[in-house]
């Protein structure tokens, strides 16, 4: 009797406990995007949102806190890198899946699970040497454009291979998801390998797909340091993949604790915080619409 | 012996899964449009000869192959030959109704869109053709759009027999194809291969020994990885040869 009262009780209490971890964890976004409010509403009861957002002016010294470039900065750094990043490991994956015979897939899945505890800093060094000269000697005079190599192509580029473990694995997770008899029934009737990942295997598979990638580019709209050191983190909207940009979280990690004397350059910083966060969410939401969309018509 | 045309024959066929040796020098012939039966317990070695006819078990990581299979003369394991041909020429039917995860039209449409068929007017035709011979067309005909995964268990497979009919094979492979139904789907399918052998050469194998013969006209008892024994199901079923055959038949292995 009495241990099934303590049972009854533990139960109880754990299932609460749980409830509300989870309801803290969950709310958490809200109190980040909330707190990031409170503390950039000194900027916005300065200048109205859209200026802001829109204004291509940075002169914090000045008073002028124009968000565009900075902005393009980001959108332009992480459309680059899923340029390079989506179609490169979709083959990969296609290929440890499909393609690779054990022995292969035991050699390469390691070394890419290895690029992915590789710290920021060293991809960052690693852009630095390699890629701004490859950028800056061989590939922008290919197409005429004098450039130093600290650009939004190389800041994309460093990108691209900083998400590729994590898309790699993802979306070779949802490649091994699909059942062995789809393979079996497909080539059974005749269908090439390509014809089978491509008809059978992909198209069902879409929406994994495309939350492999969100999972990926979620990190990489944030991802600071190794972008920081090789974009050139010049406060201009950029003209070409060969200028400098700017992007979100470089400005804050480059700034935030210094010129902190300048009036309101603290709730300014802080407001690109709640845009980077906001663009974060805004390309998940629209991600989980698409998703819907296609399983309605999938399913 | 009898005498038949063989629409596949096996000589000398070995098959290790690593060092497994799972079919030990397999030699049978399988006779063109007749329905011949493969039986024997479980394990030895009725899918792995079945897959084997249609290279399927190529894909088992390890497999190694050795001996010949003709089909109409051909060899098979040739390293010359395009595997997806020798496919479109022998179609499978698993033990699992398995649809694709598409509509029940793009199921059937999926081997001919593979082997080039674009046109909307010829897949709608090939279709209903098959959906027709596989008797499901009256079924299905006012949701083809639907997803097949909505369909029950055994008009899943009479649609998996469309599409594997729908590539306009030659052979038809079915491995245990009743094992997952209920006995009135079981006997509908029956029901088609008996009709189909007209015009199809058939394998399949069972280890329900009414069903075998109900169905067979030529047997391969197969244990432990060898042929024991082979021929006319009428000789196999009322005269078996071998000790081994009739004590299976008798149904004291199983
Ligand atoms: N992928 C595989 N890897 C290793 N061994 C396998 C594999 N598939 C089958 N085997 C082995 O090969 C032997 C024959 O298997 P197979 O599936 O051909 O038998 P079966 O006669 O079809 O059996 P059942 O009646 O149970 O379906 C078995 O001993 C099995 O364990
Ligand atoms: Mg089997």
């Amino acid at each position: 009797m009495n241990l099934k009262l303590t049972r009854k009780l533990k139960e109880v209490i754990a299932s609460r406990l749980m409830l509300l971890i989870t309801a803290l964890s969950s709310m958490l976004i809200f109190v980040m995007i909330l707190g990031l409010f409170l503390k950039a509403r000194l900027i916005l009861a300065t200048q109205s949102l859209p200026e802001l957002l829109l204004s291509t002016s940075w002169h914090p010294l000045r008073g002028e806190f124009g968000f565009y470039p900075f902005i393009l900065g980001t959108i332009w750094v992480t459309v680059l890198a899923m340029f390079f990043s989506i179609p490169s490991c979709l083959l990969t994956s296609i290929y440890l899946t499909e393609y690779a015979s054990a022995k292969i897939r035991a050699f390469i899945k390691p070394l890419i699970d290895l690029l992915a505890g590789i710290p920021s800093v060293v991809y960052g060094l690693w852009g630095i040497l390699v890629v701004v000269p490859l950028v800056k000697d061989h590939i922008a005079p290919l197409f005429g454009y004098p450039t130093s190599g600290y650009c939004l192509l190389t800041g994309g580029f460093v990108l691209a291979i900083m998400v590729f473990p994590v898309l790699i694995s993802v979306s070779e997770e949802v490649f091994r998801a699909v059942p062995h008899e789809v393979r079996e029934i497909s080539l059974a009737l005749g269908a090439t390998r390509w014809q089978t990942v491509k008809h059978a295997q992909m198209v069902p598979r879409i929406k994994g797909i495309i939350a492999a990638i969100v999972l990926g580019f979620s990190r990489a709209f944030g991802e600071t340091m190794a972008v920081m050191m090789v974009v050139g983190n010049v406060a201009q909207v950029p003209s070409s993949v060969f200028q400098p940009a700017y992007p979100l979280p470089a400005l804050i990690a480059n700034n935030y604790g210094e010129m902190m004397s300048i009036p309101l350059y603290d709730a300014a910083l802080l407001l690109a915080a709640l845009l980077l966060l906001l663009i974060v969410l805004v390309f998940s939401v629209g991600a989980r619409i698409v998703l819907l969309r296609i399983e309605r018509r999938v399913v | 012996m009898e005498k038949f045309k063989p629409h596949i024959s096996v000589e000398k066929l070995n098959v290790f899964y690593g060092k497994h040796h799972v079919l030990k020098d397999i030699t049978v012939k399988i006779p063109e449009k007749q329905i011949t039966v493969i039986i024997g317990p479980s394990g030895c070695g009725k899918t792995t000869l079945l897959k084997s006819f249609n290279r399927l078990i190529d894909l088992v990581e390890g497999i190694s192959v050795s001996g010949d299979v003709r089909v109409d003369g051909m060899d098979i394991y040739n390293g010359k030959i395009d595997v997806t041909n020798i496919r479109k020429k022998i179609g499978m039917l698993a033990q699992k109704p398995y649809p694709l995860p598409m509509s029940i039209y793009d199921n059937v449409a999926y081997g001919p869109r593979i082997h080039g068929i674009l046109k909307r007017k010829e897949l709608d035709r090939i279709v209903e053709r098959y959906l027709k011979v596989a008797g499901l067309w009256d079924e299905v005909k006012d949701r083809l759009k639907s997803p097949a995964s909505r369909l029950s268990a055994g008009q899943q497979q009479r649609l998996c027999l469309a599409r594997t009919l729908a590539v306009e094979p030659e052979i038809i492979l079915g491995d245990e194809p009743t094992s997952a139904l209920d006995p009135v789907s079981a006997k509908r399918i029956e029901q088609e291969f008996i009709e189909l052998k007209k015009d199809y050469t058939i394998v399949i194998v069972t280890h329900i020994l009414r069903q075998a013969k109900r169905l067979a006209d030529h047997v391969i008892f197969l244990y432990m990885g060898e042929v024991i024994e082979a021929g006319p199901a009428r000789e196999i079923f009322e005269d078996p040869k071998e000790a081994r055959t009739r004590a299976y038949i008798g149904g004291e292995i199983s």
